[in-house]
């Protein structure tokens, strides 16, 4: 196989008009900085799709234009239909959002976390209620929604954020690293949330991880990210497959990056994602 | 766009939109200063240690002046003149480092939720302005029982206390936008307690607060014009104590106010989501 064009790499322009997720040419520069360089990826709706990549590849960034929460430097990006630039209050509307770090109030209760994103978005007094308790009950929380969230564990908050996320029915559900600092058991119990959550609601969920485990046993489809570009993308079965029978992701990543997926990041997102994961403790 | 099967025409989209935008800002705003003041519930420590430093003002530096009748403060006496400066002072102190908790917030990953949600920027300051306004009303109350407590000759009325309460809110809202714009600029915690620092002391000593404008050299007199805190005192004065009134008038004192405030929330409402990255 030609090494310069892998197989594959998720095309953009051949199926992106009913996708969840597409992005054109999507760059954003920070200085003289290319994080993310160009991306072209169109993600098809109700997919748990993965974003895989080094801390510093540019996934984070990516999703940061998605959200809305960065100006695309070049490019553009379409969510849920909506052009990310120029209809970024729909863009909002339609989706949620769990970033890396833990987003949850812990000054407020699990409840008072959840009122105040269902007011925010806009949910009617008479739904808000009982959105919010099926939330509890989807996420498992039930018995500790009158507790300050500084007092959960690590994996009931990462639960209590999709809660929140979830609370408005999202078209597109956006988490950054879900399960960075969680122990095994924890971070089962958020994998299979996320596969309930698309099979119940249909919601299409792309998150970042720099997990090869996560990566091939929660997500459905999958781009490698290096240095601010797509290098690699599709099913994890087939990935592997392009490298031989007994490869593993690791392998794919090696085979497109030249390096190993635990060398690389620079000081500031490995201080982040440790700080993140030392919270979760 | 508009060929989309079974999405209505975005001319519509924007109509629809808008209208529903209109009923959902106060909500959001008020979302965005609920989530704040359930959390002072939550931990009113702070309201109480930040009782001290007016107390001391009050107790100390205004008997003292008081005794001393050095500050001409016409038909008052000092104590009555100090008191609505010093409830200025402390809503203004309580208000000034509010961006602290903001660039302590995004560190967290809190800010970031309330910024992918679609509530307008301007809903986003406006709450936090409206929380500040909360708390300023809290601390207000207990410079006013203190004042009370020292003997000093405050007005009940209730149209009066009505003018406090908005004074002291739109006193409390304007520093902590004002707040926020630093915050936005500065971006860390430690940058931020250093500039505070440097902006209240400032802040304090160019207005009325504790001497009128009279007595000052004429450049302070014209940086203290320039003072929206001189406005609220000024204000504060004419409500709060018999026998003072106002020197710029009540309806400059309020207009000012809400100039300051509209021109702050604009900008604030500009660099907030900027705070982030």
């Amino acid at each position: 196989m030609d090494a310069s064009r892998p197989a594959g790499k998720p095309t953009a322009a051949a199926d992106s008009a009913g996708a969840a997720v597409a992005m054109v040419g999507l760059t954003r520069r920070f200085g003289n900085l290319l994080a993310v360089d160009h991306v072209d990826c169109s993600i098809a709706p109700r997919t748990i799709f993965g974003l895989l990549g080094t801390n510093g590849a540019g996934k984070s960034t990516v999703i940061k234009m998605l959200t809305t929460l960065l100006p695309v430097s070049e490019g553009s990006a379409r969510v849920a239909g909506f052009d990310v630039t120029h209809e970024a209050r729909a863009v909002r509307n339609h989706i949620g959002y769990v970033p890396q770090m833990l987003s949850a109030d812990g000054e407020l209760t699990g409840y008072e976390n959840l009122l105040i994103s269902a007011k925010l978005y806009g949910i009617r007094p008479a739904l808000r209620r009982e959105r919010i308790e099926q939330a509890l009950a989807f996420m498992e929380l039930e018995d500790s929604a009158g507790r300050r969230v500084a007092k959960y564990s690590g994996g009931m908050i990462r639960r209590l954020e999709i809660a929140q996320a979830l609370l408005h029915r999202p078209a597109v559900l956006f988490l950054d690293e879900p399960t960075v600092g969680l122990d095994p058991a924890a971070r089962h119990a958020v994998w299979q949330r996320i596969r309930d959550l698309r099979h119940e609601f249909g919601t299409t969920i792309l998150l970042t991880t720099h997990d090869m485990d996560e990566a091939d046993k929660l997500c459905e489809e999958l781009a490698f990210m290096d240095l601010g570009k797509i290098v690699a993308g599709g099913r994890p079965a087939e990935l592997k497959a392009q490298i031989g029978p007994e490869a593993s992701l690791e392998d794919v990543f090696m085979r497109y990056t030249g390096s190993s997926l635990l060398e690389r990041g620079d000081f500031r997102n490995v201080q982040q994602t440790r700080r993140t994961a030392s919270r979760l403790e | 766009m508009s060929s989309r099967p079974g999405v209505p025409h975005p001319a519509w989209n924007r109509m629809a939109g808008l209208t529903r935008g209109l009923a959902d800002f106060p909500r959001q705003v008020l979302a965005v200063a609920e989530s704040d003041i359930r959390k002072l519930r939550h931990d009113p420590v702070e309201l109480f240690s930040r009782m001290v430093q007016p107390m001391l003002w009050l107790l100390i530096f205004g008997e003292v002046f008081n005794r001393a009748h050095v500050i001409d403060t016409g038909a008052v006496t000092y104590l009555d003149f100090i008191a609505p400066g010093i409830l200025a002072q402390s809503v203004l102190f309580a208000a000034i480092f509010y961006g602290v908790s903001v660039i302590w917030e995004r560190d967290l990953g809190i800010l970031q939720k309330f910024l992918v949600s679609p509530a307008p920027r301007t809903a986003l300051v406006l709450g936090r302005a409206l929380s500040s306004g909360v708390r300023g009303l809290a601390q207000g109350t207990a410079v006013y029982l203190l004042s009370l407590l020292l003997g000093v000759h405050l007005r009940a009325e209730p149209a009066a206390l009505a003018g406090v309460i908005a004074t002291v809110m739109a006193g409390a809202a304007i520093f902590c936008t004002f707040s926020l714009i630093v915050a936005c600029i500065v971006k860390t915690r430690e940058r931020f307690m250093g500039i505070g620092q440097v902006l209240t002391m400032p802040l304090f000593f160019a207005s009325n607060a504790i001497y009128p404008i009279a007595m000052m050299p004429s450049w302070l007199q014209h940086l203290a014009r320039l003072n929206p805190l001189t406005y609220q005192v000024d204000a504060l004065r004419a409500l709060l104590i018999y026998g003072s009134e106002s020197t710029f008038g009540l309806g400059v004192d309020f207009g000012v106010q809400i100039l300051v405030l509209a021109v702050l929330t604009a900008i604030a409402s500009r660099l907030y989501p900027g705070i982030i990255n």
